[in-house]
């Protein structure tokens, strides 16, 4: 029995204070995250462009495409680690990285911790909390219980509580992986970035976090960007699709872009979606990374 | 023999010693630390090199030996945390360039007892092995006010620093400076290696830098708690070399603080395993 799937109570207990409440933010007509006709553009080359999409409050959107397409390159560009290099975005009213560091939950692509390194998981948990603040934590009064609370309630959503006192170093890669996601979620960010989150999880696994991300998302109005490279474990959570392809993109609901019409003219090469029998998609003939596409490699 | 013991630590020399050992030993444990978790061993060892060259430029050029130490030491820190970011030099650039540099350090060794007489000619053994014991009052005041200030940075900094060591990405997206950090925390190296040349010596510096933080990782895994531990074993192992060469004077103090320094860091792999068997999750939480 997996502990994310049973703990539905703990996460509508996350958010009591700091941050604002969910239904004034669902209410706001201002997109959480905008992008107006966006490019990225890496070592001169550009990976994607013309790229149109507005998250909402609680909406969950994921970004999908080949490898090397510019996936976690558009994370990067939404936390104002890399400007973009054509069009507009915004990223909770203002610039992206400006100040908003804070709101945001931000997860890499893959990392590993060495196995060497001894510091515990409710450390590095601890760490998106305070991380950023000078001087070392008080080791007692008011402020550090209500800090322990936040770190040991992030790691209860995220079921990590059996490995969390362990050094990091000797956690599996899918417990590490679940204690980022806790480390994500400890500061109740207003919008999370998650690159492939999924990534290193058993499918069980994937299913559970993904409804963990999901309910999130939906019931305390968090705007989820999340990238995939599998789109099936997310699809019945999702109420956007991205489609990364060299130089375009196509963003809209998932019935409407993850379609074989859509997809072909996207990539401009035969692409098959095929629905199985349990209604999950298999994306056909879909280009592998844009490397082996020769002809766009002439403007390095 | 016992006579001589007993006086020592009545004499202004051993106060100074303690004094400025104390909080040097401090700096050096606090700063140790996340050179350990940093995995920068290698440049504190680089550092003890420009330390001894440093000093030597310094005595041959006519200047303060430690006006050498430091800025020898803090530039050769931000020299290599400019490699380490963006060229990556391999370790064979840096170890010859290092050995270089320490030859260098003899040539003016050299230059420096040929072209004075022979009453300080023991410069290079002082800068190589240290010389706590020999330390004037105003001397031990700027080693004090030197390291004060090393370990308030330290501490200031240890929360964002430990970010962006343990996870750079993240601490970088959260408006951590984490390149200005890294460059800040070298320069602190440097400075710290220029401190602790003085107690121990440039060879030995490696020591005072490593072990207590060694020791402190192997025996505690919540960050903080070890970033004081190590600082609390420096200066306890300083103490106790400190105490070893005051009672037995054939004992160098750089020596009996090594010795202590070592002992235990051997002790925590009797007191700890190497890795802690899977699934025994300390009781005590948070
Ligand atoms: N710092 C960099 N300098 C030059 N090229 C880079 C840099 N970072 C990324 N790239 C290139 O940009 C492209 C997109 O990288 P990105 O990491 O965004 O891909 P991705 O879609 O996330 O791929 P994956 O599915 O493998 O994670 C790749 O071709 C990569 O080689
Ligand atoms: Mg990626």
């Amino acid at each position: 029995m997996n502990p994310i799937t049973g703990t539905p109570a703990a996460v509508t207990a996350t958010r009591p204070e700091t941050a604002p409440p969910a239904p004034t933010r669902a209410e706001t007509p201002q997109p959480v995250l905008e992008l107006r006709g966006a490019a990225a553009r890496v070592g001169g080359r550009t990976l994607w462009s013309g790229v149109d999409l507005t998250v909402r409050a609680g909406e969950f959107v994921a970004v999908l495409g080949p490898n090397g397409v510019g996936k976690s390159t558009m994370v990067k560009v939404l936390l104002g680690v890399l400007p973009a290099a054509a069009g507009e975005v915004r990223v909770l009213g203002g610039q992206p990285g400006q100040s908003a560091g804070a709101r945001i939950g931000y997860l890499p692509q893959r990392r590993s911790f060495d196995p060497s390194l001894r510091i515990r998981g409710l450390d590095v948990v601890r760490l998106g909390l305070d991380g950023d603040r000078w001087g070392v934590p008080l080791p007692f009064g008011a402020a550090r219980r209500r800090d322990r609370e936040r770190v040991a309630e992030a790691v209860d959503l995220v079921g990590a509580g059996a490995y969390a006192h362990r050094p990091i170093g000797q956690c599996s890669g899918g417990e590490q992986q679940r204690l980022l996601i806790a480390q994500a979620l400890v500061r109740r960010p207003e919008v999370l970035l998650l690159d492939e989150p999924l990534d290193s999880l058993d499918l069980p696994n994937q299913s559970a976090v993904a409804a963990l991300i999901g309910r999130i998302c939906h019931q305390q109005g968090v705007a989820v960007v999340m990238v995939a490279h599998d789109v099936n474990p997310i699809l019945h959570h999702l109420d956007r699709v991205v489609y990364l392809a060299e130089g375009g993109a196509v963003a809209g609901t998932p019935a409407e872009v993850i379609t074989s019409e859509t997809l072909t003219r996207l990539y401009r090469s035969p692409v098959e979606v095929l629905r199985t029998a349990d209604g999950r998609l298999v994306v056909v003939g879909q280009p592998e990374a844009p490397s082996t596409h020769g002809g766009h490699h002439a403007a390095v | 023999m016992t006579e001589l013991a007993v006086s020592a630590w009545g004499q202004p020399f051993f106060h100074n010693a303690v004094l400025a050992g104390t909080f040097i030993a401090l700096a050096a444990g606090l700063v140790g630390y996340f050179l350990v978790l940093r995995a920068q061993i290698f440049t504190g060892d680089a550092l003890s090199h420009v330390a001894f060259t440093g000093a030597m430029a310094a005595l041959a050029g006519g200047y303060d030996l430690r006006l050498g130490l430091f800025v020898g030491c803090v530039a050769a820190g931000l020299l290599l945390a400019g490699i380490g970011r963006s060229g990556r030099a391999d370790d064979v650039v840096i170890g010859s360039a290092f050995a270089w540099i320490l030859g260098l350090g003899s040539f003016f060794l050299t230059l420096y007892t040929t072209s004075r007489s022979g009453a300080m000619g023991g410069a290079g053994t002082t800068v190589l092995f240290g010389s706590i014991f020999g330390l004037s009052t105003g001397q031990t005041l700027v080693a004090v006010l030197v390291a004060v200030a090393i370990s308030a940075v330290v501490l200031l900094i240890a929360r964002p620093l430990l970010f962006a060591t343990v996870d750079e990405s993240v601490a970088a997206a959260r408006g951590v400076p984490v390149r200005v950090l890294g460059f800040g925390f070298l320069a602190l190296v440097g400075a710290c290696a220029g401190e602790a040349t003085q107690a121990v010596g440039s060879l030995l510096l490696l020591g005072l830098l490593a072990a207590p933080a060694g020791a402190a990782i192997r025996l505690t895994d919540r960050p903080f708690r070890a970033l004081a531990l190590s600082g609390g074993l420096a200066v306890a192992e300083l103490w106790a070399g400190l105490a070893a060469s005051a009672l037995i004077p054939s004992l160098p103090p750089s020596f009996a603080i090594m010795a202590a320094a070592t002992a235990v860091y051997g002790a925590t792999f009797l007191i700890r395993p190497q890795r802690a068997p899977l699934g025994t999750a300390s009781p005590a939480a948070g």
